[in-house]
Protein backbone atom coordinates (compact mmCIF):
# COMPACT_ATOMS: atom_id res chain seq x y z
CA UNK A 1 0.00 0.00 0.00
CA UNK A 2 1.20 3.39 -1.03
CA UNK A 3 2.76 5.19 2.52
CA UNK A 4 0.02 7.51 3.96
CA UNK A 5 2.74 10.26 3.40
CA UNK A 6 2.68 10.08 -0.26
CA UNK A 7 -0.91 11.43 -0.04
CA UNK A 8 -0.32 14.10 2.56
CA UNK A 9 2.10 15.25 0.68
CA UNK A 10 0.09 14.77 -3.01
CA UNK A 11 -2.96 16.48 -1.09
CA UNK A 12 -0.63 19.54 0.39
CA UNK A 13 1.12 20.30 -3.24
CA UNK A 14 -2.92 20.07 -4.79
CA UNK A 15 -3.76 22.65 -1.64
CA UNK A 16 -0.83 24.85 -2.14
CA UNK A 17 -1.14 25.31 -6.13
CA UNK A 18 -5.51 25.75 -5.46
CA UNK A 19 -4.40 28.70 -2.46
CA UNK A 20 -2.03 30.03 -5.20
CA UNK A 21 -4.96 30.38 -7.64
CA UNK A 22 -7.39 31.74 -5.66
CA UNK A 23 -5.17 34.53 -4.72
CA UNK A 24 -3.59 34.93 -7.87
CA UNK A 25 -6.49 34.64 -10.70
CA UNK A 26 -7.74 38.11 -11.44
CA UNK A 27 -10.77 35.75 -13.25
CA UNK A 28 -13.94 35.68 -11.05
CA UNK A 29 -14.55 31.94 -12.12
CA UNK A 30 -10.71 31.26 -12.16
CA UNK A 31 -10.89 32.14 -8.16
CA UNK A 32 -13.69 29.77 -7.61
CA UNK A 33 -11.08 27.17 -9.76
CA UNK A 34 -8.59 27.86 -7.16
CA UNK A 35 -11.32 26.97 -4.17
CA UNK A 36 -12.38 23.80 -6.22
CA UNK A 37 -8.63 22.57 -5.91
CA UNK A 38 -8.31 22.66 -2.41
CA UNK A 39 -11.32 21.54 -1.36
CA UNK A 40 -9.98 18.29 -3.38
CA UNK A 41 -6.63 18.17 -1.71
CA UNK A 42 -8.74 18.50 1.92
CA UNK A 43 -10.68 15.16 0.21
CA UNK A 44 -7.60 13.18 -0.38
CA UNK A 45 -6.68 13.63 3.36
CA UNK A 46 -9.96 12.50 4.29
CA UNK A 47 -9.48 9.85 2.40
CA UNK A 48 -6.05 8.94 2.93
CA UNK A 49 -6.64 8.95 6.54
CA UNK A 50 -9.68 7.24 6.88
CA UNK A 51 -7.61 4.25 4.53
CA UNK A 52 -4.89 4.09 7.00
CA UNK A 53 -6.14 4.86 10.35
CA UNK A 54 -9.45 3.51 10.48
CA UNK A 55 -10.74 1.76 7.43
CA UNK A 56 -13.58 0.68 9.98
CA UNK A 57 -14.59 3.56 11.16
CA UNK A 58 -16.25 5.70 7.85
CA UNK A 59 -15.95 9.19 9.20
CA UNK A 60 -13.09 9.98 6.54
CA UNK A 61 -15.19 8.76 3.94
CA UNK A 62 -18.69 10.34 4.96
CA UNK A 63 -16.98 13.69 5.46
CA UNK A 64 -15.26 13.49 2.27
CA UNK A 65 -18.87 13.13 0.82
CA UNK A 66 -20.31 16.04 2.60
CA UNK A 67 -17.44 18.18 1.54
CA UNK A 68 -18.18 17.60 -2.18
CA UNK A 69 -22.10 18.65 -1.05
CA UNK A 70 -20.82 22.02 0.49
CA UNK A 71 -18.36 22.35 -2.38
CA UNK A 72 -21.32 21.88 -5.38
CA UNK A 73 -23.75 24.47 -3.36
CA UNK A 74 -20.26 26.30 -2.82
CA UNK A 75 -19.31 26.34 -6.80
CA UNK A 76 -23.41 27.08 -7.44
CA UNK A 77 -23.96 30.00 -5.31
CA UNK A 78 -20.71 31.13 -6.42
CA UNK A 79 -21.23 30.99 -10.26
CA UNK A 80 -24.78 32.69 -9.80
CA UNK A 81 -23.09 35.58 -7.83
CA UNK A 82 -20.52 36.02 -10.66
CA UNK A 83 -23.35 35.74 -13.17
CA UNK A 84 -25.07 38.20 -11.62
CA UNK A 85 -22.10 40.68 -11.03
CA UNK A 86 -21.73 40.49 -14.47
CA UNK A 87 -24.60 41.88 -15.81
CA UNK A 88 -24.42 44.57 -13.08
CA UNK A 89 -20.29 45.56 -14.12
CA UNK A 90 -19.68 43.95 -17.52
CA UNK A 91 -16.83 42.35 -16.21
CA UNK A 92 -15.73 39.36 -13.85
CA UNK A 93 -12.13 40.86 -13.12
CA UNK A 94 -11.81 41.19 -9.57
CA UNK A 95 -9.82 43.65 -9.53
CA UNK A 96 -12.33 45.97 -11.00
CA UNK A 97 -15.01 44.82 -8.91
CA UNK A 98 -14.65 47.44 -6.06
CA UNK A 99 -18.26 48.90 -5.56
CA UNK A 100 -17.60 48.51 -1.31
CA UNK A 101 -14.03 49.84 -1.67
CA UNK A 102 -12.00 47.20 0.00
CA UNK B 1 3.37 2.28 -6.00
CA UNK B 2 3.99 3.28 -9.30
CA UNK B 3 0.25 4.31 -10.23
CA UNK B 4 0.11 6.23 -7.52
CA UNK B 5 3.31 8.22 -8.27
CA UNK B 6 1.72 8.18 -12.17
CA UNK B 7 -1.98 9.61 -10.93
CA UNK B 8 0.11 12.04 -9.17
CA UNK B 9 2.17 13.31 -11.29
CA UNK B 10 -0.81 14.10 -13.75
CA UNK B 11 -2.65 15.61 -10.70
CA UNK B 12 -0.26 18.02 -10.35
CA UNK B 13 0.85 18.81 -13.52
CA UNK B 14 -3.16 19.52 -14.25
CA UNK B 15 -3.81 21.82 -11.69
CA UNK B 16 -0.85 23.58 -12.59
CA UNK B 17 -2.23 23.50 -15.77
CA UNK B 18 -5.97 25.17 -14.20
CA UNK B 19 -3.80 28.27 -12.86
CA UNK B 20 -1.64 28.92 -15.53
CA UNK B 21 -3.45 28.44 -18.20
CA UNK B 22 -4.84 31.98 -19.55
CA UNK B 23 -8.44 31.09 -21.07
CA UNK B 24 -10.98 29.96 -18.43
CA UNK B 25 -12.22 27.44 -20.70
CA UNK B 26 -8.86 25.62 -20.64
CA UNK B 27 -8.67 25.75 -17.09
CA UNK B 28 -11.86 24.41 -16.56
CA UNK B 29 -10.97 21.42 -18.86
CA UNK B 30 -7.76 21.06 -16.74
CA UNK B 31 -9.96 20.88 -13.30
CA UNK B 32 -12.03 17.89 -15.21
CA UNK B 33 -8.85 16.37 -15.53
CA UNK B 34 -7.67 16.83 -12.09
CA UNK B 35 -10.96 15.60 -10.87
CA UNK B 36 -11.06 12.28 -12.82
CA UNK B 37 -7.33 11.69 -11.69
CA UNK B 38 -8.53 12.03 -8.33
CA UNK B 39 -11.41 9.90 -8.71
CA UNK B 40 -8.88 6.99 -9.98
CA UNK B 41 -6.90 7.86 -6.64
CA UNK B 42 -9.91 6.76 -5.16
CA UNK B 43 -10.58 3.63 -6.29
CA UNK B 44 -6.98 3.03 -5.96
CA UNK B 45 -7.65 3.24 -1.96
CA UNK B 46 -10.94 1.37 -2.51
CA UNK B 47 -13.24 3.89 -1.82
CA UNK B 48 -15.45 3.56 -5.03
CA UNK B 49 -18.49 5.06 -4.46
CA UNK B 50 -16.24 8.25 -3.59
CA UNK B 51 -14.78 7.55 -6.90
CA UNK B 52 -18.26 7.11 -8.64
CA UNK B 53 -19.41 10.54 -6.37
CA UNK B 54 -16.33 12.44 -7.55
CA UNK B 55 -16.89 12.02 -11.28
CA UNK B 56 -20.74 12.15 -11.32
CA UNK B 57 -20.78 15.37 -8.79
CA UNK B 58 -17.47 16.86 -9.78
CA UNK B 59 -16.39 16.00 -13.23
CA UNK B 60 -20.10 15.65 -14.48
CA UNK B 61 -21.92 18.66 -12.57
CA UNK B 62 -19.86 21.24 -11.37
CA UNK B 63 -17.60 21.04 -14.23
CA UNK B 64 -20.20 21.59 -16.94
CA UNK B 65 -21.47 24.93 -14.46
CA UNK B 66 -18.11 26.10 -14.79
CA UNK B 67 -17.94 25.89 -18.72
CA UNK B 68 -21.28 27.02 -18.98
CA UNK B 69 -20.86 29.76 -16.71
CA UNK B 70 -17.49 30.54 -19.01
CA UNK B 71 -19.27 29.98 -21.82
CA UNK B 72 -22.00 32.38 -20.74
CA UNK B 73 -19.50 35.26 -19.81
CA UNK B 74 -17.03 34.75 -22.73
CA UNK B 75 -14.36 33.78 -21.19
CA UNK B 76 -11.97 35.99 -22.95
CA UNK B 77 -11.34 35.00 -26.96
CA UNK B 78 -11.58 31.42 -28.00
CA UNK B 79 -9.25 31.03 -30.47
CA UNK B 80 -10.04 29.35 -33.48
CA UNK B 81 -11.74 26.00 -32.42
CA UNK B 82 -12.56 24.69 -35.98
CA UNK B 83 -9.09 26.39 -37.46
CA UNK B 84 -9.78 24.14 -40.48
CA UNK B 85 -6.62 26.10 -42.71
CA UNK B 86 -4.33 25.50 -40.47
CA UNK B 87 -2.09 21.94 -40.01
CA UNK B 88 -2.84 19.78 -36.93
CA UNK B 89 0.59 20.55 -35.65
CA UNK B 90 0.23 24.35 -35.69
CA UNK B 91 -3.07 23.85 -33.76
CA UNK B 92 -1.28 21.98 -31.48
CA UNK B 93 -0.61 25.14 -29.01
CA UNK B 94 1.01 24.54 -25.37
CA UNK B 95 -2.38 24.15 -23.43
CA UNK B 96 -3.70 21.65 -26.43
CA UNK B 97 -0.22 19.79 -26.20
CA UNK B 98 -0.18 19.60 -22.52
CA UNK B 99 -3.52 18.35 -22.20
CA UNK B 100 -3.39 15.72 -24.80
CA UNK B 101 -0.35 14.03 -23.47
CA UNK B 102 -1.84 14.13 -19.33
CA UNK B 103 -5.00 13.10 -20.93
CA UNK B 104 -3.58 9.98 -22.73
CA UNK B 105 -1.33 9.44 -19.19
CA UNK B 106 -4.28 9.03 -17.44
CA UNK B 107 -5.84 6.85 -20.18
CA UNK B 108 -2.65 4.56 -20.12
CA UNK B 109 -2.69 4.70 -16.04
CA UNK B 110 -6.13 3.45 -15.92
CA UNK B 111 -5.67 1.10 -18.36
CA UNK B 112 -2.33 -0.65 -16.94
CA UNK B 113 -4.25 -0.69 -13.21
CA UNK B 114 -7.05 -2.45 -14.39
CA UNK B 115 -4.92 -4.68 -16.74
CA UNK B 116 -2.90 -5.17 -13.43
CA UNK B 117 -5.43 -5.80 -11.42
CA UNK B 118 -4.49 -3.08 -9.03
CA UNK B 119 -7.65 -0.91 -9.44
CA UNK B 120 -9.83 -3.57 -9.28
CA UNK B 121 -10.79 -5.13 -5.82
CA UNK B 122 -13.84 -6.46 -7.64
CA UNK B 123 -15.95 -9.96 -7.73
CA UNK B 124 -19.57 -10.17 -8.46
CA UNK B 125 -20.60 -9.67 -5.02
CA UNK B 126 -21.29 -6.29 -4.09
CA UNK B 127 -20.65 -6.59 -0.38
CA UNK B 128 -16.67 -7.59 -1.53
CA UNK B 129 -16.18 -4.04 -2.38
CA UNK B 130 -15.42 -3.57 1.81
CA UNK B 131 -15.94 -0.12 3.41
CA UNK B 132 -15.70 1.83 0.16
CA UNK B 133 -19.35 -0.12 -1.12
CA UNK B 134 -22.50 2.03 -1.39
CA UNK B 135 -23.79 -0.31 1.13
CA UNK B 136 -21.60 0.41 3.88
CA UNK B 137 -21.65 3.99 3.80
CA UNK B 138 -25.51 4.22 3.40
CA UNK B 139 -25.35 1.86 6.61
CA UNK B 140 -23.96 4.62 8.54
CA UNK B 141 -24.81 7.82 6.62
CA UNK B 142 -28.81 6.97 7.26
CA UNK B 143 -28.12 6.16 10.77
CA UNK B 144 -25.13 7.74 12.69
CA UNK B 145 -25.11 10.74 9.76
CA UNK B 146 -28.48 11.05 9.60
CA UNK B 147 -28.38 14.78 11.30
CA UNK B 148 -25.62 16.02 8.67
CA UNK B 149 -27.18 14.49 6.34
CA UNK B 150 -30.51 16.39 6.68
CA UNK B 151 -28.26 19.71 7.13
CA UNK B 152 -27.06 19.09 4.14
CA UNK B 153 -29.61 18.80 2.02
CA UNK B 154 -31.25 21.68 3.60
CA UNK B 155 -28.06 23.10 2.62
CA UNK B 156 -28.46 22.42 -1.41
CA UNK B 157 -31.99 23.39 -0.96
CA UNK B 158 -30.66 26.95 -0.08
CA UNK B 159 -28.15 27.18 -1.89
CA UNK B 160 -30.18 25.77 -5.36
CA UNK B 161 -32.79 28.82 -4.41
CA UNK B 162 -30.00 31.62 -3.60
CA UNK B 163 -28.23 30.23 -7.23
CA UNK B 164 -32.12 30.77 -8.84
CA UNK B 165 -32.11 34.28 -7.19
CA UNK B 166 -29.04 36.03 -7.71
CA UNK B 167 -29.08 34.41 -11.59
CA UNK B 168 -32.34 36.40 -12.05
CA UNK B 169 -31.99 39.30 -14.45
CA UNK B 170 -32.92 42.60 -13.18
CA UNK B 171 -35.99 44.14 -12.73
CA UNK B 172 -36.84 46.71 -15.08
CA UNK B 173 -39.13 49.45 -13.79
Amino acid sequence: MVPLSWYLILAAALFCIGVFGALARRNAVGILMGIELMLNAVNINLVAFWRHIGPDQMTGQLFAIFVITVAAAEAAVGLALIIAIYRQRNTVNVEEIDMMKG
Amino acid sequence: MFLFVVFALIALAAAVGVITSRKPVYSALFLLLNFATLAALYIMVEAQFLAAVQIIVYAGAVIVLFLFVVMLIGGGELDDIGGRNKKFLARLTWPRGIALVLGLGLLVAVGYGLLSGQLMTATNDAAAFGQGSVQAIAAVLYTDYALPFELASILLLVGMIGAVALAQPPKKD
